[in-house]
C-alpha cells in the first residue's frame, strides 16, 4: 500500500545521522521531526533565524516572537540560538547544515526541482527554497509520486518554473525511495506492498531497476 | 547622541510619495506595526517596499496594500494575502520575487558598502534572467546587486536613547540588515531605555545605524499560525 504523509516522514527520518544540523521545509518535511531515531541527536534549523527548534508550545504558552519558517508558533530546545536572516543563509549557503528536506511539485531525472510557482495560478514566491537547493550537498525531496489525477511528478524534465537545477539526489515518495544519478531515477526501495511495475507505470522519467528491490521498513 | 523622537508621526516625517522603504519582519513577526499604521494614516503612496513578506489582508503591509499605497514589492514570499494576489495578477502591483537568502544578503551588502556579490541561489531559474553568470570552484553563480532604501523601518524589542537595539527571538530576522541599509533608519521598540542600561556585550544593532528611535504606543503582535500541542 502506498504510504501516507506520515509514512514518508518516517522513512526520511531513517536518513538522519547523529550530530547533524537539519533544515526541514514546510509540509511533509516538518513531520520528520516527530520520528527522530532513538539514540541520535540532531538539531533543527529554521531559516527565519533559529537553531535548536523544539516542538509546538503548550496552549497558552505561544510567543508571537518565536515562530518557524512556516510562521507556526514553536519552542526552543536547550542550547538553541537566534540569529538574523543573513547569518541564517550563511549557514545554508556555507554548507554548515548537513541535510535539507523539502517538498516538491516536480522533480526531473537530472535532479532539477520545481516547487515555487504555477504560472497564472499560484504565485507565492520561493522563500528560502532556491538558496537551500543551490547550496546543500544533501537534499531529500518528500513528495507524492503522482498528482490527484494520477499524472506522474517524477519526470524527464520539469514543466513548471524551476527552483534549482541538478541539485536533488534523493526522493522519497508515497511509493518509492529513488536516487538520482547519471540522468536517471534509480529505484532503491518500494513502499510495503507496492510492486515495481506500479512504480514503473507511475514514473515518467527514466527508471533504473537493478536486481531485487526491497520493501521500505517503516 | 540622542536619537529619541517622541511620536510615531515624527518617525515617518520626511517619507514622501514614490520613495523606497525597507520594512523588517518575517511574516507578522518583528514588523514595525506602529509605523505601518501611521503610514496608512499619512496616505503617502507609490512606495517601493522591500520586505520579506507582504503581511496578511488586514495586518502588516497588507494594510498599505489595501490602501493602494504600494507600487512595487520586493519580497521572497507573498502567500497568505488575497489582496496582494489580486493586485499582482491584475497588473496594478509590480512584484520582484527574489530568494530569501539573496534578499537578506542584498540588504546587508547595501548597508556594508558591497555593491554586488555572486551567489549560487537561483542559477538556472527565472531569477537568473538577465544577470551575469560566473563560475567559481566549478559551480555557476549569479550576480546579485545591493539594495538600498530611502527609509528603513525596523522593529526591536529593546532600544536605548543612542539607538542601540536588541531583538527578541525570531523577531530579529531581516531587521538588523535593513537597519544598516537605510539612508534614514527608524527603529520602533517595545521598550525604550536610557543609554547605559543595555549591556554593550548584548547589542545586536549598534546605534550608528539608527537615526530615529521611538517606543511604540501599543503592539498587537498578531500570530499568523497559532500551533500548539496538548499536555
Amino acid at each position: 500500500m502506498a504510504l501516507d504523509k506520515t509514512g514518508i516522514a518516517k522513512r526520511i527520518a531513517q536518513e538522519l545521522r547523529d550530530g547533524w544540523y537539519v533544515n526541514l521545509g514546510i509540509g511533509i518535511p516538518t513531520l520528520v521531526a516527530n520520528y527522530i531515531p532513538e539514540g541520535i541527536e540532531v538539531e533543527f534549523q529554521s531559516e527565519n533565524g533559529v537553531l535548536g527548534m523544539g516542538p509546538f508550545p503548550f496552549e497558552g504558552e505561544e510567543d508571537a516572537d518565536l515562530i518557524n519558517a512556516g510562521k507556526q508558533t514553536i519552542t526552543t530546545m536547550k542550547g538553541a540560538s537566534f540569529f538574523d536572516s543573513a547569518t541564517s543563509f550563511a549557514m545554508i549557503r556555507g554548507k554548515h547544515v548537513q541535510l535539507t528536506v523539502l517538498g516538491a511539485m516536480e522533480v526531473s531525472e537530472s535532479g532539477d526541482i520545481s516547487n515555487w510557482k504555477i504560472p497564472g495560478k499560484m504565485v507565492k514566491g520561493m522563500g528560502g527554497a532556491m538558496d537551500l537547493v543551490a547550496s546543500a550537498d544533501n537534499i531529500i525531496v518528500a513528495m507524492m509520486h503522482s498528482n490527484r489525477a494520477g499524472v506522474s511528478k517524477i519526470l524527464k524534465s520539469c514543466t513548471l518554473p524551476l527552483t534549482g537545477v541538478g541539485c536533488v539526489k534523493k526522493v522519497v515518495t508515497d511509493l518509492a525511495v529513488l536516487e538520482i544519478k547519471d540522468d536517471a531515477f534509480h529505484l532503491l526501495e518500494r513502499a510495503p506492498g507496492v510492486s515495481v511495475e506500479e512504480i514503473q507505470s507511475k514514473t515518467e522519467g527514466s527508471l533504473i531497476v537493478a536486481g531485487y528491490i526491497p520493501e521500505m521498513k517503516i | 547622541m540622542n536619537k529619541v523622537i517622541k511620536t510615531v508621526t515624527e518617525a515617518v516625517h520626511g517619507i514622501e510619495d514614490n520613495m523606497t522603504l525597507m520594512l523588517g519582519g518575517f511574516g507578522l513577526c518583528g514588523i514595525p506595526e506602529n509605523a505601518i499604521a501611521e503610514l496608512v494614516k499619512k496616505g503617502t503612496s507609490g512606495f517601493t517596499c522591500i520586505s520579506n513578506n507582504a503581511g496578511v489582508d488586514d495586518f502588516g503591509l497588507g494594510l498599505l496594500l489595501q490602501n493602494k499605497q504600494i507600487k512595487k514589492m520586493i519580497s521572497s514570499y507573498v502567500g497568505e494575502n488575497d489582496e496582494f494576489e489580486r493586485q499582482m495578477l491584475s497588473g496594478e502591483l509590480e512584484v520582484d520575487l527574489i530568494p530569501q537568502g539573496s534578499l537578506a544578503e542584498r540588504c546587508r551588502a547595501g548597508g556594508a558598502g558591497i555593491p554586488a556579490f555572486f551567489t549560487p541561489a537561483g542559477y538556472g531559474t527565472e531569477v537568473a534572467e538577465g544577470k551575469e553568470v560566473r563560475e567559481f570552484n566549478g559551480k555557476p553563480h549569479i550576480l546579485e546587486k545591493a539594495l538600498h532604501a530611502d527609509y528603513a523601518i525596523v522593529k526591536a524589542w529593546k532600544g536605548d536613547t543612542e539607538g542601540n537595539l536588541v531583538y527578541k527571538a525570531t523577531a530579529r530576522n531581516f531587521n538588523p540588515m535593513m537597519a544598516m541599509a537605510g539612508k534614514i533608519t527608524v527603529a520602533e521598540v517595545e521598550e525604550l531605555v536610557p543609554a547605559g542600561t543595555l549591556d554593550p556585550n548584548e547589542i545586536h544593532t549598534p546605534g550608528i545605524f539608527v537615526q530615529r528611535i521611538f517606543q511604540g504606543d501599543a503592539f498587537e503582535k498578531r500570530i499568523e499560525q497559532r500551533t500548539t500541542r496538548t499536555k
